[in-house]
């Protein structure tokens, strides 16, 4: 006779220490609610590992941590976020995303509800994107121990034959495109805040690109010498990020930077500069001249590419500088971020 | 954007640069000081030295509050948070200012004093509020915009009768600073340009008026003309400053007329000068004692200054001998003249005022124009 266990009380119910204790409420807290979210053939093995096929090619894989406050921002949350985040560090790779895993540390006390809505998103955002989530951890820490909630995923992918997009392929000439418009994402999560709301009507631009990496490649191939997604720290971080590493400069022209007049008025408020300011759905490839427009085209083609636009060009400069024609008609440097984004006081 | 892209069009702006290349007369120099670190900060960003003829020259000022703040007083700010009973409220750009040895109020944070980050003044009263058995402490400075917003913090406070509620005042006064830079002794010793005339505070001035100025521009023969923070508004003002030298006349002209009046926002002096009153003399990172360029709490509101709630002592240190913020902050020196500059003192970790702010002058020609100190090698 099986034993009677009380349903999870999704509606009024929270995490307590037993959800991570290895016990009959973990098991529960598992297939009851993630289980129900990810469903597919591997999770529902049970096992401690998940084994799968892989076709022709090298395989791809990353790892992110997802630690954002706060945990709900429009449009979206900290569950598709941390799907779309590693699908996209796959996919600037150049390559197909396939698996995901996803761990979570969850803090005592938190609500079923929230965990609800979370893993259903994220279930949501991996099946839209083709992509299976086949293995995953909890662990709950006690009140105060962790901010609501981290989730941890790494992503597994295959890479096509001849390809292998890398920094150091940058050459003088190179075009620098971008897929859409700059700073959706942090101006979003900033407006939430709890000391800094502000109305508007930003969302985050949080999307999972590999599709859109996937025209590119079929339209420009290994004349894509790099990709990557300017999230932390933004373009300017991206692209000193890739001068120093492939020993390059840029130049860039500030009026074909796409920004959002919204983004842009509100990092305008907040002393920001919009070049620094989190994507979570936007990519930026370095392109050989002789292909960037057939790239570009194949980026337009695709909605999450539709502003796309190329925004200048590599240079030789021993000093790895990016700088930035301004469209007031002066130039500048596009420098890394100092320190955390702070707003400016006058 | 609206009401900002106006200010910030191309093609006026070649307009402006021509017309000042024309009428600036190539056989002498002309050298402003622009005084409002949200000026030094809009040259560097937008490029708009580069567009002015060689011979027109701006000198970066000390009006970056963040920049000009010693260290002393960091240091004081960093012992108070220290104490286990207070919670202090900090601007965020106060956070990694460096104090005389070395550390911040980040890294004090990271050592576990209690510092919260706060976006306005009644992010502190609220704090104050959730926390009562807490003594908030909010860090004030800052030069004329800001003082009113925090007396009405303190009327605030008191009406809601928080009783352990303080402000640790920094509030700082330009007229002051632009007087000890035309005038002061201590300048002298060190050296210092010619200043043919200044590009007034922006916001400051939306307090203040521009009556203050007055006697400035009279008794040291000196044209100042109030500039808006946009760079057409400070283009327009450079333009008005070469015709003042030009014609001879040392007037006091107002460029940013859209914001600025004579005699400034009456409602807000008021409420000011109910609350504080000017110290004898208070420091300068950069420009020494400054005498009346200080404000403090009055008497009447003792119970909400933390200076005296908590008998905080200010011990003066000196800063880096190395240092050339002094020079810099009056034109003697540009931020390449000095030794520290790009070396051991970046934005990651400034050892002077200048580096400390985005706004300050060494950390703008850091950020972005240090490319022209270098040779650019184009493809």
């Amino acid at each position: 006779m099986r034993a009677y266990q009380r349903k999870l009380d999704i509606k009024n119910g929270r995490v307590d220490l037993s959800h991570g204790a290895g016990g009959r409420a973990m098991a529960q807290l598992i297939s009851g609610l993630f289980h129900e979210a990810f469903g597919n053939e591997w999770l529902a093995r049970g096992n401690d590992q998940a084994a799968f096929d892989v076709g022709a090619g090298r395989m791809v894989m990353t790892t992110d941590g997802y630690v954002i406050s706060p945990l709900f921002f429009p449009g979206g949350n900290i569950g598709s976020l941390a799907v779309h985040g590693t699908i996209n560090d796959v996919a600037m790779g150049g390559a197909r995303p396939l698996y995901l895993s996803a761990s979570f540390i969850i803090e005592e006390g938190f609500r079923f509800s929230d965990l609800k809505t979370i893993a259903d998103s994220m279930g949501e955002a991996a099946r839209a994107a083709g992509v299976y989530i086949i293995t995953g951890d909890t662990k709950v820490v006690e009140r105060g121990k962790a901010d609501g909630l981290f989730i941890s995923t790494t992503g597994v992918g295959v890479l096509a034959d001849g390809l292998d997009l890398s920094a150091e392929k940058a050459r003088v000439g190179d075009r620098v495109l971008v897929s859409g418009s700059l700073g959706d994402h942090g101006t979003a999560i900033m407006s939430r805040r709890q000391n800094l709301a502000f109305e508007t009507e930003i969302v985050s631009d949080s999307a999972a690109l590999h599709d859109l990496v996937a025209l590119m490649v079929a339209a420009g191939g290994s004349s894509i010498r790099v990709m990557r997604d300017p999230t932390r720290g933004g373009l300017a971080a991206m692209l000193n990020e890739i001068a120093h590493q492939s020993g390059l400069g840029f130049h860039l022209q500030e009026e074909a930077i796409p920004v959002k007049p919204a983004v842009a008025a509100a990092c305008e408020l907040l002393g920001l500069d919009p070049l620094h300011v989190a994507n979570e759905g936007k990519l930026v490839a370095i392109v050989a001249p002789d292909m960037a427009d057939a790239v570009l085209a194949a980026m337009k083609a695709h909605p999450l590419g539709c502003d796309a636009a190329d925004i200048g060009e590599a240079v030789a400069d021993n000093h790895q500088f990016v700088q930035m024609s301004t469209s007031f008609g002066g130039g500048r440097i596009v420098d890394w971020l100092s320190g955390e984004q702070l707003p400016r006081i006058c | 954007m609206k009401y900002a892209d106006e200010f910030r069009d191309k093609t006026i702006a070649r307009g402006l640069a021509r017309v000042i290349g024309a009428e600036a007369d190539s056989q002498r120099e002309y050298r402003f000081m622009e005084f409002c670190g949200g000026h030094t900060h809009a040259i560097s960003r937008y490029g708009l030295e580069y567009m002015l003829p060689a011979n027109v020259r701006m000198i970066h000022g000390p009006g970056c509050p963040v920049c000009v703040l010693p260290a002393s007083r960091i240091d004081m700010a960093i012992r108070l948070a220290e104490q286990p009973e207070v919670t202090l409220c900090v601007y965020g750009d106060l956070m990694r200012v460096p104090g005389s040895q070395g550390k911040s109020l980040l890294s004090a944070k990271a050592f576990g004093a209690d510092i919260r980050m706060v976006y306005s003044t009644l992010d502190a009263i609220r704090i104050a509020e959730q926390a009562p058995n807490r003594e908030v402490v909010f860090f004030a400075i800052g030069f004329e915009t800001t003082t009113p917003p925090t007396a009405v913090m303190i009327r605030l406070a008191e009406k809601k009768w928080l009783k352990s509620f303080s402000v640790f005042c920094n509030h700082m006064l330009t007229p002051s600073a632009m007087h000890s830079i035309l005038e002061s002794p201590d300048i002298r010793n060190i050296g210092r340009v010619e200043i043919d005339g200044f590009l007034g505070p922006a916001h400051v001035s939306t307090i203040i008026g521009t009556e203050p100025y007055e006697v400035l521009a009279e008794q040291f023969g000196k044209p100042i003309v109030i500039a808006g923070f946009e760079p057409l508004d400070m283009m327009q003002a450079i333009l008005m400053l070469v015709r003042q030298v030009n014609e001879g006349r040392h007037e006091v002209e107002n460029q940013y007329s859209r914001a600025v009046t004579r005699k400034g926002n009456r409602r807000a002096q008021e409420e000011v000068s109910d609350i504080f009153e000017l110290r004898d003399q208070f420091e300068w990172r950069g420009l020494g004692l400054v005498p009346h360029s200080g404000l403090k709490l009055k008497q009447a509101y003792a119970q909400f200054d933390a200076e005296m709630r908590f008998t905080m002592h200010e011990v003066r240190v000196a800063d880096n001998p190395a240092c050339e913020c002094g020079a810099i902050l009056r034109g003697v020196k540009r931020p390449v003249d000095c030794k520290l500059f790009g070396t051991v003192c970046t934005p990651e970790i400034p050892i002077g005022s200048c580096m400390v702010s985005s706004e300050g002058a060494c950390a703008a020609q850091w950020t972005y124009g240090r490319f022209r100190d270098y040779r650019l090698r184009r493809a």
